[in-house]
């Protein structure tokens, strides 16, 4: 008899191990590609893997080969043509040769090696750039965060979720429906045994059987169980995705001719964090770009990371603007409003001292959380300064200044420890 | 057939499989191929997931195997493939061990399960236990415990040198895979028992031997200035893998082993890699007459039946050369055209077949089967039972390309002149001395700069391809001296066709010796 071995439980994801070993090794390809990727999605675009591609020659495993040159002979089917000795012209490409030569050239072929990194993958290498704890990945990349919630009674359940007075009130009505023919019955004997003795004649033996009746009865009214277990109430709880509620994120950035490409790909990596993180938050985001140079504009986001102006910088226009899309479309009653400012901090020297007062009087009572990043590898410019004495009396102002990207998270530090999951 | 049989009623059929069908397919295929006197190891069916059939695809068919990045490449590329519905059937894995062990996929269908049954449990492993290849070259019985054995070693070097230095190593080992094989020499037993008992031995003897081959003290250098140098290695050595454990310099013992690992493996994969159009035609031949003659007993549903021939035809097709698809000869088309073509030469001969095949036109098909299965292999199979038959109904034709002539030129085609020529190019397409550049250890300068020299022999001018870099910087990391390699002109002068000079640092005590 043959030994049929069932495997499929074994070994899950055996597989695993190998391909960390190539993820691993071509860590320095996906992670530009990943970088890449970022460049080419929306802020809001998390949620999907990457397919990456990589070189062939960059991960070909050289073997001793023949080059192309030489002789070759070569065996191939379906001859509809050819007589002995024709002669036949050499394809481009030596593609004729093909055979020969392509067997002998595996490895060097130029076609990129292209496979699917995985959601978690992808944001796990997003995560490594950013230097994240590692516990904060964890609860970034949680896809739903779930909530229990009371959903009335059942019927079974854990003694610990028991409730009492449900199940008591249960009984009590449970002991009156069985009991009232009973009782019911009681009173009629004693209405009977009253009457019987009213009456002169002796009706003794009756009064007897009714008493003993009535006894009998009272027993069983006794033996109906106080509680019994079909009387047990208990709490249920059901677990249903965190409460709806929605925030709105304002992407700030300068776009004056200072901020080049690379500055605005940090900003880029820091506008997509703290999507994340609000959406661990919140079920619904809205996103609002506003770029700015000396003028505030809203625009969408490819816009708001692509088109080119340059010019000066006057800050408190953005925040301005701001501050009256709240107003009008974000009442904080209804809405958690989040600032995000990315900037190089080059702005017109006496605007500064307003962009502080816009914040401190007007918009950070507006918002849950405002965070403002200086993305420059200098000294701290006149905005920086400004808004360092905001710190003292906003506890929901951060900033941060950021030379590379290892610098984006310690904004968030605060604001994690805010919000509480 | 007995009667009894043909009383039985028919097996399963329908798309679910369950273990219990499969017991019973199993159950039939074992009977009728006991019937046809086909020699196998006892089969153990194992069930996996496409998963699992992925990962075993990718560690080079072996459900045991160390890890390495390469792997995960294949598992990656194999994953996109099948994800994109690219690899048509044959999902079938089978291990040349004893008992065989054949792995089915969850995913297949009843049908398929049958056919990979009577394909790789009864088809390869007949082949296994009786082609001389895989009697010489392979030991099933312990090639298991041994893929165990050394996964679990090349593990602990991981955790004791380092992901990175294993990995390192195991890179440079597989540039030299394939020519870490013993073409020629027959190898002594692999047995897990005898490995570990011997391992550390092993480790301690080489590593004196080395160093005594390395220990040149001046005074003796002076002396044997005079006398020639002996050469060494005293013949050039085929194995290159084999000469770097046993004489590499600077290895340190649990490298050796590692090399030995590899080479071990590339030794057990080489009759595989001769045998291809034999084994998967013998394979395809056995399925397809087992499950016929089921299907003439009455076992099977014509459904069954219709589900299987679409499946075979599908695996069985060739292209020809000016189809978009046609991607080289298919293994498995030529193999089975060739197994049908001996058996029809046997029962039912021509003229023709009686003048190229005497000894075997009108004989005793199933005594020719063993006897081609068990002693050729597919160069040398091809060569002799390739048909002119088999040769017009392929339409072959052989093309010469040369590089120093301006066109293309047809050197045979299917006719009766060109019968000869066209087999011999075919066999010599599947000549691994043809295909693969012929690479052996010429010298090493012992007494000098301790460098190795390698020399190439073309063939038919041939030249190495770019990835020969490559490969001698994997094998100047191995030897940790300089490397050479050097080609034979067709006069018999060499010329020196690339030198890789880096040498290993060492600060510790054999670094100085080497430096005397």
């Amino acid at each position: 008899m043959v030994r049929i071995i069932d495997r499929r439980f074994d070994s899950k994801k055996k597989s695993t191990a190998n391909r960390q070993r190539f993820m691993r090794r071509f860590k320095r390809q996906i992670r530009k590609a990943v970088a890449d990727a970022i460049d080419g999605r929306s802020i809001r675009d998390l949620e999907s893997g990457e397919e990456i591609s990589i070189p062939s020659k960059d991960l070909s495993e050289p073997s001793f080969q023949h080059g192309k040159e030489g002789v070759w002979e070569q065996v191939f089917t379906g001859n509809d043509r050819f007589a002995s000795g024709d002669g036949i012209d050499r394809p481009m490409g030596g593609g004729g040769s093909s055979g020969g030569g392509g067997a002998s050239n595996e490895g060097e072929s130029e076609d990129d090696f292209v496979f699917q990194l995985s959601r978690d993958e992808f944001l796990d290498v997003f995560f490594d750039d950013l230097a994240l704890p590692n516990l904060v990945r964890t609860e970034l990349a949680k896809l739903t965060e779930f909530k229990t919630q009371r959903a009335g009674f059942t019927s079974d359940g854990v003694p610990t979720n028991i409730n009492v007075v449900r199940s008591l009130r249960g009984a009590i009505g449970r002991r009156k429906a069985l009991g009232a023919p009973l009782a019911a019955r009681v009173r009629e004997i004693d209405e009977e045994i009253e009457a019987l003795e009213q009456d002169t004649t002796a009706h003794l033996d009756e009064i007897a059987a009714l008493r003993e009746e009535r006894s009998r009865l009272l027993i069983r009214i006794e033996a109906i169980p106080f509680i019994d277990r079909f009387d047990l109430r208990y709490n249920n709880r059901i677990r249903i995705p965190k409460p709806i509620t929605q925030a709105v994120m304002f992407c700030v950035m300068d776009v004056s001719g200072s901020m080049d490409e690379q500055k605005k790909a940090t900003a880029k990596r820091f506008f997509m964090l703290l999507y994340l993180f609000l959406r661990r938050n919140y079920e619904h985001i809205d996103v609002v770009f506003i770029r700015h140079h000396t003028i505030a504009k809203e625009v969408d986001e490819d816009e708001f990371f692509h088109s080119r102006e340059s010019g000066g910088t006057v800050v408190s226009s953005a925040l301005r603007l701001m501050t009256d899309i709240v107003r009008d479309r974000y009442p904080p009653g209804a809405w958690n409003v989040y600032g995000a400012q990315a900037s190089d901090g080059d702005n017109w020297d006496n605007d500064s001292p307003i962009c502080c007062d816009i914040l401190d009087k007007e918009l950070l009572a507006l918002c849950r959380y405002f965070a403002y990043i200086e993305i420059t590898t200098g000294e701290a410019q006149n905005l920086w300064r400004q808004y360092e004495g905001l710190t003292a009396h906003h506890r929901n102002f951060a900033l941060q200044r950021i030379e590379s990207l290892e610098d984006i998270y310690p904004v968030f530090r605060e604001l994690f420890k805010k919000e509480p999951a | 057939m007995s009667n009894t049989t043909l009383a039985s009623k028919k097996l399963p059929s329908g798309a679910e499989w369950t273990f219990e069908a499969i017991g019973l397919y199993h159950e039939e295929i074992a009977r009728v191929a006991a019937n046809y006197k086909l020699d196998t190891y006892p089969v153990q069916v194992e069930m996996i997931t496409s998963e699992q059939m992925m990962d075993a695809y990718a560690s080079v068919g072996m459900p045991v195997n160390y890890h390495h990045w390469s792997f995960g490449k294949q598992f990656l590329a194999t994953e996109k493939r099948y994800k994109r519905g690219q690899m048509g059937l044959a999902y079938e894995i089978v291990i040349n061990s004893d008992p065989c062990i054949a792995y089915l996929m969850e995913e297949n269908t009843l049908t398929m399960q049958a056919l990979v049954i009577a394909h790789a449990a009864y088809g390869h492993n007949a082949f296994f236990k009786g082609n001389y290849l895989f009697r010489t070259w392979t030991s099933p019985d312990a090639i298991v415990d041994y893929l165990i054995f050394a996964r679990n070693y090349i593990a602990q070097c991981e955790q004791r040198h380092g992901v990175d230095a294993v990995e390192e190593l195991l890179d440079s080992c597989h540039a030299l895979m394939n020519v870490g094989v013993d073409r020629y020499k027959r190898p002594p037993k692999l047995s897990l028992l005898k490995e570990q008992a011997r391992q550390s031995e092993r480790e301690t003897y080489l590593q004196r031997q080395v160093n005594e081959l390395w220990r040149t003290l001046p005074t003796r250098t002076t002396t044997d200035t005079k006398e020639e140098a002996p050469r060494f290695p005293p013949e050039p050595q085929e194995n290159i893998l084999y000469f770097i454990e046993k004489h590499a310099p600077l290895l340190e013992p649990w490298q050796r082993e590692i090399v030995r690992i590899v080479r071990k493996v590339a030794q057990y994969f080489f009759p595989q890699r001769q045998t291809q159009v034999m084994n998967e035609g013998w394979a395809s031949f056995w399925h397809y007459t087992l499950l016929n003659t089921l299907y003439d007993e009455g076992l099977l549903a014509d459904s069954f039946m219709m589900e299987f021939l679409h499946s075979h035809s599908s695996v069985m097709y060739q292209p020809n050369y000016n189809d978009p698809w046609y991607n080289g000869i298919n293994p498995y088309a030529l193999g089975f055209a060739m197994w049908q073509d001996i058996k029809r030469i046997c029962e039912s001969p021509t003229d023709e077949d009686r003048e190229w095949f005497p000894d075997i036109a009108g004989s005793n098909w199933q005594e020719t089967f063993d006897f081609a299965m068990r002693n050729f292999k597919d160069e040398s199979f091809i060569a002799q039972f390739l048909s002119p038959r088999l040769m017009r109904s392929f339409k072959l034709f052989a093309v010469q390309d040369d590089d120093k002539k301006s066109k293309l030129f047809v050197s045979a085609i299917h006719e009766e002149r060109g019968y000869r020529e066209l087999r011999e190019r075919l066999s010599n397409q599947y000549n691994l001395g043809c295909r693969e550049p012929n690479i052996q250890v010429w010298s090493v300068d012992f007494r000098g700069d301790r460098s190795l020299t390698l020399r190439y022999q073309p063939y038919n001018r041939r030249p190495l391809g770019k990835s020969v870099e490559e490969v001698m910087k994997h094998l100047a990391r191995l030897w940790g001296f300089a490397v050479r390699l050097e080609t034979v002109e067709p006069n018999g002068s060499t010329t020196l066709t690339y030198e890789c000079r880096t040498e290993k640092r060492r600060g510790d005590s054999k670094e100085k010796r080497a430096r005397n």
